[in-house]
């Protein structure tokens, strides 16, 4: 059953139910025999039986149909008028119909009953040259009691063909008392074939019905309805002094809550619906192509709404295909480049809060942003210096640009340049989110989010200039309250860049007023700040003022509001009043936090850390910088990605452990290295040290192989987008090279040359200090 | 059997859109903006739980903007866009033309309007313009998509 094809299942449900339905129709056309509506809705229910069993190669049932269906044309076409022991032939049709159909469920085939007695009768029938006998066609059923008890070993074959020559010869005993009755079976026997004839023919039919999709979706929007004013009675009572209100309204919620689940899970099913027909996809391609992929499926239980089920069903197929066409190599190449020569394909589906994500990744030849910016550039797409701009991120996201193509060669499977922009634009029109991220050599992992357009989910409501906007609760990490009037850390605005200190860590703020175009914010005493998730970056979202979590209906905005990627839906509040839906991904996106690459960011495998710093090495002009000084006064930048965080010590707090400066720093020991002397143009003696105990020192602590290291700085002036920045490759040894930024020039940090010194003494005799005590990046 | 046509004002012009196209007329609703959107996009309406996109039809046919104050009519119609809202100044009649009084949009009616014109019909008095509801929905909105 379990490998059944869909299509087969679907058939034989509906067959079931067509099946009942001929039955009573023919019932109740013996009452009425020339009832054409009747004749042709008979006629059409098993025309259809007839066109699918052909359609499926079902050539036994398509006979039988066949048959039948010529004598109900004559019928209909009044020809013929029913005659009882025509509506026998008919229900004896309808009954073989059902036993092959049983057949085909419990087998898979048909199987081999003969039928040929049935369509005779049937036949002649419609000749009008039969005189029957009274149960024409009872024997077909009676037969199959017999295949059944043969099937179950209950009797054999001889045993049952012997019964009904004696039934020919008119005994008229049902088939099960004659084989008693020379005890060539048992009752019990007859009785559990009888059984198993009448539990086959039911099984798919009754463990389902079928529901009108509309008649869902207006339980789903009532439901919406209920758990809105279920809102509002939770609320009004809660502020009575009430206890009975108190309890039926906790009730309510309770009610409606498991209501809304049950309802929604009314319209789910699991991807595996789409994803049992992708293996085959994936062998027949791969056959083609000459190349081995083995499929792997994770999370095939996965459900999701049924109409987004569908939507998303061809853009996954063809996602899948060219991950096999383009993505994983042909196997001498795999063997080549000391892979299995068996690539893998992954398909991965899990929800995350209203949204359902499903990854493609396959461990191929990868997609290089630098051949995607070329193509650009070729094709005409992008200009040289725009396409220079991109960062690897969205390069990679040049696939999806209609015309553009990466294949060298246009196969007959994909490389058309069609394609890839279809997918994008379906996967949107369901509201859903579509990247790319690749590594060269390793593979590519295709990430599709999509949310639940009719999910219900826990949301913050926040507010702008007077309206409310819902924030889904799954982006939310943590929520701040700035008052002016304290003494705590404040919001610092250098240079048109808000970052806020939090705990250390540099968080950006991106203002809701100004994503909105809505105008400033009135100063005022306090500062709301929601810090959020988009992707694999933090920031802050500084709104008017932070009220309630509560339960939202996402509604879809339609499909004129669609363009505007800010808003994931709207949705109802509990008194009216409609608020929308903030999409925190695309709003960091338009702040432009998300500008770096998150596929990097996301790499916080500790093996990884070297590879970022030298991504940061590669992209450093491009980077958000660190703006540091020397005491000297001169600048150096460092790559924001490197920061862990800032830190403000005091003098006092350094120790010397093995003639290196150290502080204790979260459960474990900071070593210090002291840019100005690393630096410093004349040498400077390194272990001067002038200034007060209570001297604060400003620290800058990166990460650096693994191991977190503060740089000394004299001061932490900025953090700069150094897009615009002139570079050039002037610099000494340790640094990238210089930039100008704002008039000054900068030098770009090579964090491992500045270390470098510390490296020999951890590797050296002093590595004692380092194992025992430095805390890694991965505790923090 | 003529067509109906339900009709209403904007700026002193008579507009009529097909009958069977309009789902209900409303009355002044209060209204959630939307930030970011396109000038004529007047809100979202919550419609007994569905909500709606509102559509200013004056500013979207560049017409003169409506005086503070005015009152205005909301005709919620079905689209291929889904159901919208389109905000005019007065409901009118509906009215059943003769299909000999249909001609093409004359040259004289703006651009703007002409763009969203099925075309007119010619009553005793003025002129009906048949809005074409699925083009006034979509010409200008939708158009900047990212």
């Amino acid at each position: 059953m379990e490998d059944m094809d869909e299509i087969v299942q679907e058939f034989l449900v509906e067959s079931h139910e067509n099946l009942d339905q001929l039955d009573r129709d023919l019932v109740d056309l013996e009452q009425d025999p020339t009832s054409h509506p009747l004749l042709s809705s008979i006629f059409r229910t098993i025309h259809t039986i007839k066109g699918t069993s052909g359609f499926l190669a079902f050539s036994q049932l398509e006979s039988i149909t066949h048959v039948g269906e010529n004598l109900l044309s004559r019928l209909r076409d009044g020809a013929l008028v029913l005659t009882p022991d025509m509506t026998s032939a008919l229900l004896a049709m309808v009954d073989a119909v059902r036993a092959v159909l049983r057949q085909i469920e419990e087998t898979g085939a048909e199987g081999d009953d003969d039928h040929t007695d049935l369509l005779a009768v049937l036949t002649a029938l419609q000749d009008g040259t039969l005189v029957t006998r009274d149960r024409a066609a009872e024997p077909v059923e009676d037969r199959l009691l017999g295949e059944v008890l043969v099937t179950q070993g209950a009797a054999s074959e001889d045993e049952v063909l012997l019964a009904l020559s004696a039934q020919d010869v008119g005994d008229d005993r049902r088939i099960g008392e004659i084989l008693v009755s020379v005890g060539d079976t048992t009752p019990e026997a007859v009785a559990a074939a009888l059984d198993s004839q009448h539990e086959g023919r039911r099984s798919a039919a009754d463990s389902t019905i079928r529901v009108d999709v509309g008649l869902l979706d207006t339980l789903m929007n009532l439901v919406g309805e209920l758990v809105l004013t279920r809102n509002q009675i939770v609320q009004r009572a809660a502020t009575r002094q009430d206890p009975d209100l108190l309890r039926t309204s906790h009730r309510l919620n309770v009610i409606a809550g498991e209501l809304q689940e049950g309802v929604m899970r009314t319209r789910m099913q699991p991807i595996d619906t789409v994803w049992s027909k992708l293996p085959r996809v994936v062998r027949d391609l791969a056959v083609q192509l000459g190349k081995q992929v083995h499929v792997r499926m994770e999370g095939r239980d996965t459900e999701l709404d049924r109409t987004i089920l569908e939507s998303v069903k061809d853009p996954l197929t063809h996602l899948v295909r060219n991950c096999v066409d383009h993505g994983i190599e042909t196997p001498d190449v795999r063997a080549a480049a000391g892979k299995p020569v068996e690539g893998t394909l992954t398909l991965r589906a899990f929800h995350e809060g209203g949204q359902v994500n499903i990854e493609i990744c396959d461990d191929g030849a990868g997609i290089d942003p630098a051949r995607l910016r070329e193509r650009a550039i070729t094709r005409g797409l992008l200009t040289a210096e725009k396409a220079a701009r991109l960062s690897d991120r969205e390069a990679l996201n040049l696939v999806f640009t209609p015309g553009f193509s990466t294949a060298e060669t246009v196969t007959n499977v994909s490389g058309r340049g069609v394609g890839m922009d279809v997918v994008k634009t379906n996967i949107e029109k369901i509201s859903g989110l579509v990247d790319v991220q690749s590594v060269v050599g390793q593979g590519t992992t295709i990430r599709i989010k999509i949310p639940l357009t009719l999910a219900i989910i826990p949301a913050l409501i926040v507010s702008a200039q007077g309206r409310r906007y819902a924030i889904p609760q799954v982006n939310l990490l943590e929520l701040l309250r700035l008052d002016a009037a304290s003494d705590g850390p404040q919001v610092e605005t250098i240079q048109g860049t808000p970052v806020y200190r939090l705990r250390g860590r540099l968080l950006p703020l991106v203002d809701l007023r100004e994503q909105l175009g809505l105008p400033a914010r009135e100063p005022c005493s306090a500062t709301h700040i929601a810090v959020l998730q988009a992707d694999d970056r933090q920031f802050g979202l500084v709104v008017d003022d932070i009220s309630d979590t509560e339960e939202i209906v996402v509604k879809p905005l339609g499909s004129l509001l669609r363009h505007l990627d800010v808003y994931a839906g709207a949705t109802i509040m509990g008194d009216g009043e409609v608020a929308l839906i903030l999409d925190t991904t695309a709003l960091a996106e338009h702040a432009g936090v998300l500008a770096e690459d998150a596929a990097q960011r996301s790499t916080t495998d500790e093996s990884d850390q070297a590879k970022r710093a030298d991504h940061a090495a590669e992209d450093a002009d491009r980077a958000q910088l660190l703006l540091m000084s020397l005491s000297d006064g001169r600048r150096l930048g460092l790559n924001l990605d490197m920061v862990d965080r800032l830190e403000d010590l005091q003098r006092s707090a350094i120790e010397q452990v093995g003639g290196y400066e150290v502080v204790q720093y979260r459960d474990g020991l900071l070593p210090l290295v002291r840019l100005d002397r690393v630096y410093s143009a004349d040498g400077a003696d390194r272990f001067a040290d002038v200034g007060s105990p209570d001297d604060r020192l400003q620290v800058v602590v990166c990460s650096h192989r693994d191991v977190l290291v503060g740089l000394v700085v004299s001061e932490i002036l900025d953090i700069v987008d150094d897009e615009l920045a002139v570079r050039s490759a002037l610099g000494s040894g340790g640094r990238y090279g210089s930039v100008v930024v704002d008039g000054h020039v900068t030098e770009i940090l090579d964090v491992g040359h500045a270390v470098g010194d510390l490296d020999l003494a951890m590797s050296g005799p002093v590595s004692a200090l380092t194992s025992l005590a430095v805390p890694t990046a991965a505790e923090v | 059997m003529p067509a109906q046509y339900c009709t209403f004002r904007l700026d002193g012009h008579l507009f009529g859109i097909p009958v069977e196209t309009v789902q209900e007329v409303l009355q002044q609703q209060p209204m959630a903006s939307v930030p970011l959107a396109p000038p004529e996009v007047a809100g979202l309406l919550n419609l007994r739980g569905q909500i709606v996109v509102t559509l200013d039809l004056r500013i979207r046919l560049g017409l003169p903007v409506r005086p503070d104050g005015q009152q205005t009519v909301g005709v919620v119609v079905c689209t291929h866009e889904g159901t919208v809202n389109l905000v005019v100044d007065q409901i009118g009649d509906v009215l059943e033309p003769a299909d000999d009084r249909f001609e093409p949009v004359p040259q004289t009616v703006p651009a703007s309007v002409r763009s969203v014109v099925d075309r007119v019909c010619t009553l005793e008095s003025e002129l009906l313009l048949v809005l074409d509801t699925d083009r006034a929905v979509t010409t200008t909105v939708g158009a900047g998509a990212s």
